[in-house]
């Protein structure tokens, strides 16, 4: 039975729906049941986001998933991740962008995270937005979290780069070149 | 194979009305339902089609068209937020009494939790009050076929239905196997004057009419598929789930619970076969999104002798939206976190993006309020809300859309000055125009800032119909040319702004500022 449950966590513009689509038009194409949470409206606007992905063999019934049941959070902002370890499993992998978003007053110590992060069993940091940079794809962080988790989301890496084409084809062959790039960077750091 | 396709709850009702063959869609915009008109504006086949899919001015004209085209023959889909029922609830409740020709379905999404709305009404409750039909799907699927049952079940009945869904269901996704789409209908439009024309000789005849419909939808609704037992009738405890409650049922019971379960997706409420049902059982326990309908008509007629868990007892919170979380618990499962969330993690709400034309103008309007404890900012609506919170707290009151400028006259007429009101342009062409001409009518001491920023934007940007002319639509109301202005917001016009608003705060007449610059994210 192949079958996942994903959270996607960060803030309202870094592309978290973006991912959620590339992850559903994957899944679509290898004919698996898919069920996703969003969210729209007010909560965008830079406030928390989070997606919750899921998909199965059957049609899965419920579109978020009950708590201690994802296999994998991916988050692209530190403390956002964090929020959702109570959905962790037990054996449940953490993958997090390193890079901080501080448009709240409040924000707390980089340490402060990082001891967080480091209690769990599977995790790993990346900092996506220095790749994304190097990549010269500024708003490509999504991207480069995605090539470091395509490991642990039971999906062909073929059908990831097909719909990562599909995705970005509308802006330009050099976007979808750069896109890849750092799909592959990413995978790259999570082999290492 | 059939065509199958990754659709939101909100796009499973759109493709589901287009198939269905639909003329018109009609819609004012509103979290969570926004994106079913969207669907149908984008969808290559509504081009073809040349399918109605302009928004409008707000949820009552967007109803009122929709009845005129089924009137004609048509089929039409309306769609709109909870909250959007109570503006449209005049056209609504007497569409059932006049009855339809085309289908007509409303597409009304609540928001429990209030992700994005000022409450959490339960649009079922206005369906039983208007003697409505109503369907809630548990999923898309059911979502995208559901709504073709709705319109035949309109057609066959001639009655408006709605079809209800709630937050997580119109911002999920799924796959969606779709049906074959079916042609339009054809142009027929009414000849019996008589049932469209509600004065009390015909209304007490098609009322009487409306009550006979109910009578035979009750027995449709007992009869139906659409509210179907699961499992086998046995043991101590039986659960009954409507909408999304029973995919949240489903993911347990799939695996690790074997409960009868029985999924209610149509009302008038099947009342009884839900007696029947729940007579087998020690104790029910009651699913659903939103208030508890089905569970206080479950414990006004059984509450003496059954064990009934609900958000009434506690079982499940009393507000806020159903989780598959609160739904194990409801059942006696468990979900363990294996994980606790890290203490004293700041939560990150939502705020004005960067360069937003919005803070330029709490910028100003701020200075007004601090340097006069009587001055009231009464506001509306829109991203501007956000102008409550620190660093602005330029905003005094939000309850529903329009609302500023009638509660500013209200205010002015108890004699509170100075009296502001404080309203986006979207909101303003949906319902602030009539308060306007009200405190126009009376020559009423208040201050409007219309913030002009080109769109829509708590909703994500869809086209404003104040682009027709907000200056030519103040004048035509009557308001005086030498009390209306356009201002810019920005920082290096902040004191030209804030001495054209302090003179004419102290107008005695009614004053219009259009404060306009586009909005950072169109
Ligand atoms: C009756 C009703 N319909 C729809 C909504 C959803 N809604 C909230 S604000 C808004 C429009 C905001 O547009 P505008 O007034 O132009 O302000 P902006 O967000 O652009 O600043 C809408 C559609 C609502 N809350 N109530
Ligand atoms: S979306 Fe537009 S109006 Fe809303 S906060 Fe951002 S800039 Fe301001």
């Amino acid at each position: 039975m192949n079958k996942l449950n994903l959270i996607l966590a960060g803030v309202g513009g870094q592309g978290i729906l973006t991912l959620s689509t590339i992850l559903g038009q994957t899944a679509l194409a290898e004919g698996l049941h898919i069920k996703q949470s969003e969210v729209h409206g007010m909560a965008q606007r830079g406030g928390a986001v989070v997606s919750h992905f899921r998909f199965n063999d059957q049609q899965p019934a419920s579109s978020l998933i009950p708590r201690g049941r994802a296999d994998v959070i991916l988050s692209l902002e530190p403390i956002e991740g964090l929020r959702y370890l109570p959905w962790l499993n037990e054996n449940g992998m953490f993958i997090s962008a390193s890079s901080e978003v501080k448009n709240i007053p409040n924000y707390p110590e980089t340490k402060q995270w990082q001891k967080e992060m480091n209690k769990l069993p599977r995790k790993l940091a990346v900092d996506a937005q220095k790749i994304a940079k190097q990549g010269k794809l500024r708003k490509g962080a999504n991207i480069v979290l995605l090539g470091a988790s395509s490991p642990y989301l039971k999906l062909r890496e073929e059908s990831i780069l097909e719909a990562l084409k599909k995705q970005f084809s509308k802006h330009g062959r050099e976007i979808v070149k750069k896109n890849l790039a750092l799909f592959k960077k990413g995978q790259q750091l999570a082999a290492s | 194979m059939q065509k199958r396709k990754l659709l939101l709850g909100d796009e499973a009702i759109a493709q589901g009305a287009l198939d269905a063959g639909v003329s018109g869609a009609y819609s004012y915009p509103g979290t969570p339902s926004t994106e079913i008109m969207e669907y149908v504006m984008d969808n290559k086949q509504a081009k073809i089609r040349n399918v109605h899919r302009k928004w409008s001015s707000n949820e009552k004209t967007a109803l009122e068209a929709a009845l005129g085209a089924v009137y004609s023959g048509r089929r039409a889909l309306v769609s709109m937020k909870h909250v959007g029922l109570n503006v449209a609830a005049d056209p609504f409740v007497n569409s059932a009494i006049t009855g339809v020709n085309g289908g007509l379905v409303l597409a009304v999404a609540d928001d429990p939790s209030m992700h994005s709305s000022q409450n959490e009404q339960d649009t079922r409750f206005y369906a039983k009050f208007a003697r409505v039909p109503l369907f809630e799907p548990a999923d898309q699927q059911q979502a995208y076929e559901l709504t073709r049952r709705a319109f035949d079940l309109s057609e066959r009945f001639e009655l408006p239905v709605i079809i209800r869904l709630t937050t997580r269901l119109a911002h999920s996704r799924a796959d969606v196997e779709l049906l074959e789409p079916r042609p339009e209908n054809e142009l027929d439009p009414e000849t019996e004057h008589n049932r469209y024309t509600l004065i009390p000789l015909n209304a007490r005849n098609n009322y009487r009419n409306l009550l006979d419909k109910s009578e035979k939808l009750e027995q449709f609704s007992e009869q139906s598929d659409l509210n179907k037992i699961h499992g086998t009738v046995a043991g101590k405890r039986g659960v009954i789930a409507a909408g999304i409650g029973y995919s949240y049922f489903s993911e347990y019971s799939q695996t690790e619970l074997d409960i009868p379960c029985l999924h209610i997706s149509f009302y008038p409420t099947p009342k009884r076969k839900i007696l029947k049902f729940a007579d087998n059982f020690e104790e029910i326990v009651v699913l659903e999104d939103g208030q508890p309908f089905l569970e206080e008509f479950l414990r006004d007629a059984r509450g003496d002798r059954l064990k009934i868990c609900g958000r009434l007892d506690g079982t499940l919170p009393r507000d806020g939206e159903l989780t598959p979380d609160s739904t194990a618990e409801a059942l006696g499962l468990q979900t363990t976190a294996h994980f606790s969330k890290p203490q004293d993690l700041p939560g990150r709400p939502p705020r004005l993006c960067p360069g937003c034309p919005h803070a330029d103008s709490f910028d100003f309007l701020g200075e007004i309020l601090e340097t006069n404890e009587n001055a009231r900012a009464f506001s509306d609506i829109g991203c501007y809300t956000l102008g409550f919170l620190p660093p602005y707290e330029a905003i005094h009151t939000c309850v529903d859309m329009g609302a500023s400028i009638t509660m500013a006259k209200g205010a002015a007429d108890a004699g509170l000055h100075p009296a502001l009101a404080v309203i986006g342009d979207s909101t303003f062409t949906h319902s602030g125009l009539t308060g306007l001409l009200d405190a126009i009518y009376e020559n009423s001491p208040i201050t409007v800032l219309i913030l002009d920023n080109a769109t829509t934007a708590m909703t994500g940007g869809q086209a404003s119909l104040a682009e027709v002319g907000l200056e030519d639509i103040c004048l035509g109301l009557g308001v005086e040319k030498q009390h209306l202005h356009v201002l810019k917001p920005l920082s290096t016009e902040k004191d030209k702004n804030l001495a054209v608003l302090k003179e004419e705060v102290e107008h005695k007449g009614v004053s219009v500022l259009i404060v306009r610059r586009p909005c950072v994210q169109i």
